[in-house]
């Protein structure tokens, strides 16, 4: 329980950290939001106009940073992001809530099922060590090293097309209207399949290569043999010996990649054009969308550290030679 | 001499296949009579724990049995070779018949699971029908048996010490009740005084449950006190077997006197520790011959040229022991 609390001080000090970077970092960058409003408009705004946006945009109070520090803090507990520069004047929460479901759904499920799929592959190419399935090994060491974005690309130039099923950009239908009907599920479906399967691919293979790894490790150890010995069955020894001591490592990076789900696959986003977290915020990033950027920055920062959390919490439970006595 | 348990005969194991295997135990014949201990002694990479490994057919890949068979004689029953077993059969023998203590003390149990789960998995396995009550209850008694508090049933590995994982795993060994235990280098990663206290331990539980043991080690000076025979490896071969205090007393092979020399008498007159000049042959390319003839002292014409056979020495308790030497030219070999 201690070393519970002492992790929980630790995270909730990264977590200060990581919120007063999100403020300064934005304000670092060069340019303003009505600079880039006025490049928008090539010089077709008066200088009446210009002003009064700045005013809008509450960037004319001269307000010192670290007031605006403060003020910052006073909103985030208020629950409020601000208002977005170039969806003005939507509240930032809004955007992001609406952005967030398509990138939870998507890069949620494939890395769900990127890791069991993954780690189960990699238990039997593990434990059949020398058998056909070592075949399988170049292909997930290039497939691996292989970027989403690249294959991302590569996929919508030979599968998408005027007449392909696969729709190369968007999360649905431009004629429909998001709802739970069976116009709309069906199109969110088919246009989530390429992304997704542009993500499987690509991360699968990392699951499957250190499960393997990680079998063959472990299947050399002595209670292994041990195991055999007693006469448990070559499936018990499998799953019980060595696939329970071999999971280790790779339970804790599930739990961090459920961090990176939130912000993870931008440029898988950016490639499909897909109405996500990622997508929202390489908009934000144009448009110098400070309160949009500090919103998503905050939300990623938080789903990280809250994975860490539930990674140090899974590592307790699985091996009992990090719990302390007492 | 009571009868056999346990008959090696002509046993090979290589390690590879083809031109590039490393034959690691070669041409072995060895008895193990029931209720005694048998003492497997040599170097480093003579082959006894290969032997171990492959009377039981746990030799970890790429090691192969080329040869030979392993009778067991289980109590009362019918003979049969272990290693024309097939798998499931072989998962019955092994635990119920034959019970190992490994090397590593340290890493034999899984770090992730208790104690118990450790102990019951066994009995589940090779009795599903046993309750779970009657499980922990056997899994406790048998703590007891090896001097462990049964309220340590639900410690996990990294909780206990050395000296206290390695009388887990003999009370794991023994919870099945098998007829042979093997102990390989059982108490090597232990200090001395914790070496003695558990295979003195071992030896009054063999007395009281009647088990055979054969026992694998490098210190010839713990076989000499707790086994009733004992054979000798060297480069894959045994190149002699007697009664401990025969081989203590007289040593025929000069390898045995070798080792018997390496170490200090604890009584009787001072002597000086000689050693034996030289290194272990390299098993990928063996001496013709005796392969210990370069090394050996009383080396003389036929060593380098042809295999000295193990058989019965012309000493006068030749009936009892058996040597692999010129110097003792025999005409009864053993085994074939």
């Amino acid at each position: 329980m201690k070393y519970f609390l002492q992790r929980l001080a630790f995270y909730l000090f990264t977590a200060w950290a990581a919120v007063t970077l999100n403020f300064f970092i934005p304000r670092m960058i060069p340019g303003d939001p009505v600079q880039s409003l006025v490049t928008k408009y090539q010089g077709q705004l008066s200088s009446q106009a210009i002003e009064a946006l700045y005013v809008l945009f509450g960037l004319d109070k001269d307000a010192n940073i670290w007031q605006e520090y403060v003020a910052y803090w006073k909103q985030l507990f208020s629950g409020d992001l601000g208002l977005s520069f170039t969806f003005f004047p939507t509240p930032v929460s809004e955007i992001i809530s609406s952005s967030l479901p398509w990138t939870l759904l998507l890069v949620g499920i494939t890395t769900v099922i990127s890791f069991f799929l993954g780690t189960g592959l990699g238990i039997l190419a593990g434990w059949r060590r020398g058998s056909w399935t070592d075949g399988l090994l170049p292909v997930t060491t290039f497939l691996s090293s292989v970027p989403y974005f690249w294959l991302g690309i590569i996929a919508i130039y030979l599968l998408t097309g005027p007449d392909s099923f696969f729709p190369s950009s968007g999360g649905f239908d431009s004629g429909l209207v998001p709802a739970w009907d069976q116009y709309f599920i069906p199109s969110a479906i088919q246009h989530s399949l390429l992304p997704a399967l542009t993500i499987l691919i690509s991360s699968v293979s990392g699951w499957i290569l250190s499960m393997r790894n990680m079998m063959v490790t472990v299947a050399s150890e002595d209670y292994i043999t041990v195991a055999h010995a007693k006469g448990l069955t070559d499936r018990r020894v499998a799953m019980s010996y060595a696939a329970r001591n071999a999971l280790l490592p790779n339970v804790s990076g599930f739990a961090l990649s459920l961090g990176f789900i939130v912000g993870g696959t931008l440029l898988v986003e950016i490639v499909f054009s897909y109405p996500g977290v990622g997508f929202q915020l390489f908009q934000a990033l144009g448009a110098s969308d400070y309160p949009l950027m500090q919103g998503i920055f905050l939300i990623i920062t938080i789903s990280v550290l809250v994975a860490n959390l539930l990674a140090d919490i899974a590592y307790l439970l699985l091996d009992p030679r990090t719990r302390k006595e007492g | 001499m009571s009868e056999p348990v346990l008959e090696i005969r002509n046993l090979n194991v290589a390690y590879g296949l083809g031109d590039q295997a490393v034959r690691a135990v070669r041409d072995v014949n060895l008895t193990l009579h029931r209720g005694e201990v048998l003492g497997l002694a040599g170097e480093s990479g003579s082959g006894k724990s290969t032997l171990a490994y492959g009377l039981t057919r746990l030799l970890p890949p790429p090691g192969v049995i080329t040869g030979g068979e392993v009778i067991y004689h289980p109590d009362g029953g019918e003979a049969y070779d272990v290693l024309a077993l097939s798998d499931a059969a072989l998962r019955r023998f092994r635990w119920n018949e034959t019970a190992i203590v490994f090397q590593g003390a340290m890493n034999s149990l899984n770090p992730v699971h208790k104690i118990s789960t450790q102990l019951t998995d066994v009995l589940k396995a090779h009795d599903p029908r046993m309750s779970e009550h009657s499980r922990n209850a056997r899994a406790r008694e048998m703590l007891k048996l090896v001097g462990i508090s049964p309220d340590r049933m639900d410690a996990y590995p990294h909780q206990l010490s050395g000296g206290m994982r390695q009388r887990v795993m003999i009370g794991m060994a023994l919870i099945l009740q098998p007829q042979v235990v093997i102990m390989d280098e059982p108490t090597t990663a232990l200090d001395v005084v914790m070496q003695r206290q558990i295979l003195g331990q071992l030896i009054e539980l063999r007395e009281r449950l009647g088990f055979s043991v054969i026992f694998i080690t490098h210190d010839l000076s713990l076989l000499v006190e707790f086994s009733n025979r004992i054979a000798i490896m060297y480069g894959g071969r045994i190149v002699e077997e007697a009664p401990a205090a025969a081989i203590y007393r007289d040593a025929l092979h000069p390898y045995s006197a070798g080792l018997l020399g390496s170490f200090p008498a604890l009584r009787g007159p001072r002597r000086e520790l000689t050693g034996i000049p030289g290194s272990p042959p390299d098993l990928k390319g063996m001496p013709t011959g005796c392969s210990f003839h370069p090394r050996c002292p009383k080396a003389f014409d036929p060593c380098a040229g042809n295999i000295p056979v193990l058989g019965r020495p012309g000493t006068p308790d030749g009936a009892t022991r058996s040597v692999a030497c010129w110097l003792h030219p025999t005409a009864q070999p053993v085994g074939r």
